[in-house]
């Protein structure tokens, strides 16, 4: 009975990967058939053959575009952690400062980034204008969450603390940031996609003024240029670069909360 | 040593006059009088709505009365009055996010005490709740009366003059809960600490505790109070003696007044 489930669940396991896969060649033939037996021309839209020779005729130029996307969404996510969890760390300490600030930090989430990203252009040299993109994307979920996580404390725990008499610094530190760790690496989750996001809006609104070679800018010069091989190149590379930092955040969910969240552990454990 | 009397008589701290009204109103506590003896087991019976834990918050200093007072006679416990308490709630109450064995050291960290003789206490507290191969398990990898056992040995960590306990066993299994008695006697009777227990079963307070004040509920006050003077210790002979059963009977009807003088719910 035991063994009937566990290789159920291998296979499972199996059909969950092989599927997806399956489904992803079978659309790649059908779009390469297509665009061959109709011969349509590579400017309307490229086959995915000629896709994957552009990634390698133009892999200098696109592993340099990656690179300056990345970078651009990495310092903005570290900037939107630090931010988010700092200013929810005041917010808890202080309801003073949370009532003067959290409704500019709504403000700041609501307004959409791809109206913002053309006033900070202007005000701001190019790369920093990215990146504040960036982080004024990714911050707001990252202080959503933990604000959330660091009101979410067991009563009985802080009387504890009140007991052994506590000091406000270790209870922040002890009670309070512990409690909520899952909630700030949910919206640290949230976030890393989000700064990538707010990087290409960045770089698509900067467009072709910029003087930047990030990988959104190379779709919209590519894009200007009738080269659409390219364009689909440097999206493929932009989705791959999101599944990645999703992936990555998830394993350090993971490996953070395994020994003692219920999200993080095995079913059945 | 089965005949000894734990308690000198001297009170370790009083209650005066105590009162407690909530801010919606409800009347938890109103003139309660209450004088725990230094070493006593002092179980507080009753039922639900009597302010019996809302009592022991207010000794533990985590509820402020809203008429009356607390009175710590022995100025030793005045001074340094959170070091003389250890608290232990109803559930477990531990940090899911650490091991056993930095639960229990939690009290120690937070006063700031010398770290290697810091561990040596850790030690002891686990080995008196039989959990010293469990240190480095993780709460939620322990059964719930082996968490609650972590949760006393937490509260044994700094040695207190007074053990607050707020119906630590009502979420157990009978059988965990027998074993736990039995080995919280053991841990009174060693350590010759004073332990306040809440509790509303009738047997279990029977078995554990040297003295029961019953209380009544709307208002919460003292209805009256019982001696129980069955020599310790008391094992599975005393939990199936006549003396028992007559006790707990006597117990009984002490709460069935109680109930009724506190109206119907």
């Amino acid at each position: 009975m035991m063994l009937r489930r566990t290789a159920q669940e291998r296979r499972d396991r199996a059909l969950r990967v092989v599927l997806p896969v399956i489904v992803l060649a079978l659309s790649l033939a059908v779009w390469e058939l297509v665009v061959r037996l109709a011969s349509i021309p590579p400017y309307v839209l490229p086959a995915p053959s000629l896709i994957l020779q552009t990634f390698v005729a133009d892999r200098a130029l696109l592993t340099q575009s990656l690179l300056v996307t990345l970078i651009t969404t990495l310092e903005g996510f570290l900037l939107a952690a630090v931010g988010g969890v700092g200013l929810a760390v005041l917010f808890n300490l202080s309801r003073l400062v949370e009532y003067s600030l959290y409704p500019f930090a709504v403000i700041l989430q609501v307004t959409p980034i791809v109206a913002v990203a053309p006033l900070l252009l202007i005000y701001l040299p190019q790369p920093l204008a990215v990146l504040a993109c960036a982080w004024i994307v990714a911050f707001f979920p990252v202080l959503a969450n933990s604000t959330l996580g660091l009101n979410s404390i067991d009563r009985n725990l802080a009387d504890l603390f009140a007991l052994y008499g506590a000091s406000r610094g270790q209870l922040l530190w002890n009670l309070k940031l512990p409690s909520a760790l899952p909630y700030i690496l949910g919206g640290l989750r949230i976030a890393g996609g989000l700064s990538l996001i707010g990087a290409v809006v960045a770089e698509i609104a900067a467009g072709s003024a910029g003087a930047g070679s990030g990988l959104a800018y190379r779709i919209v010069e590519s894009g200007y240029r009738l080269n659409i091989p390219r364009m689909f190149a440097a999206l493929v590379l932009l989705s791959i670069a999101g599944i990645v930092i999703f992936y990555l955040l998830a394993f350090v969910n993971h490996i953070a909360l395994r020994r003692w969240h219920e999200s993080a552990l095995e079913a059945g454990s | 040593m089965a005949a000894t009397l734990h308690h000198s008589g001297a009170p370790i701290v009083a209650l005066r006059g105590v009162g407690k009204t909530f801010s919606s109103g409800t009347v938890a506590l109103a003139g309660l009088d209450l004088d725990v003896r230094e070493g006593e087991f002092l179980s507080l019976l009753g039922p639900s709505g009597c302010g019996k834990s809302t009592a022991l918050r207010i000794i533990a200093g985590l509820t402020e009365p809203t008429q009356g007072g607390v009175e710590w006679p022995r100025a030793i416990a005045q001074v340094n009055n959170e070091n003389r308490l250890g608290f232990v709630f109803q559930e477990p109450t531990l940090m899911p996010w650490t091991n056993v064995s930095n639960n229990v050291l939690l009290p120690l960290k937070l006063k700031g005490g010398a770290s290697e003789q810091a561990s040596g206490r850790v030690a002891a507290a686990l080995d008196r709740v039989g959990l010293q191969k469990f240190a480095a398990a993780y709460p939620r990898e322990l059964s719930g009366g082996m968490r609650m056992r972590v949760s006393i040995a937490r509260a044994l960590v700094t040695e207190p003059e007074l053990l607050l306990m707020d119906e630590p066993f009502a979420a157990l299994d009978e059988i965990t809960r027998f074993k736990l008695n039995n080995d919280l006697l053991q841990v009174w009777q060693a350590l010759r600490t004073t332990i306040v227990f809440v509790t509303h079963s009738v047997f279990e307070s029977v078995y554990l505790s040297s003295r029961i004040v019953v209380m009544a509920a709307r208002p919460g006050r003292v209805f009256t109070e019982l001696a129980i003077e069955a020599p310790y210790p008391r094992d599975q002979t005393f939990r199936t003696s006549a003396e028992y059963a007559a006790l707990c009977r006597r117990t009984s009807d002490a709460l069935a007044g109680a109930m009724a003088a506190g109206g119907v719910e």
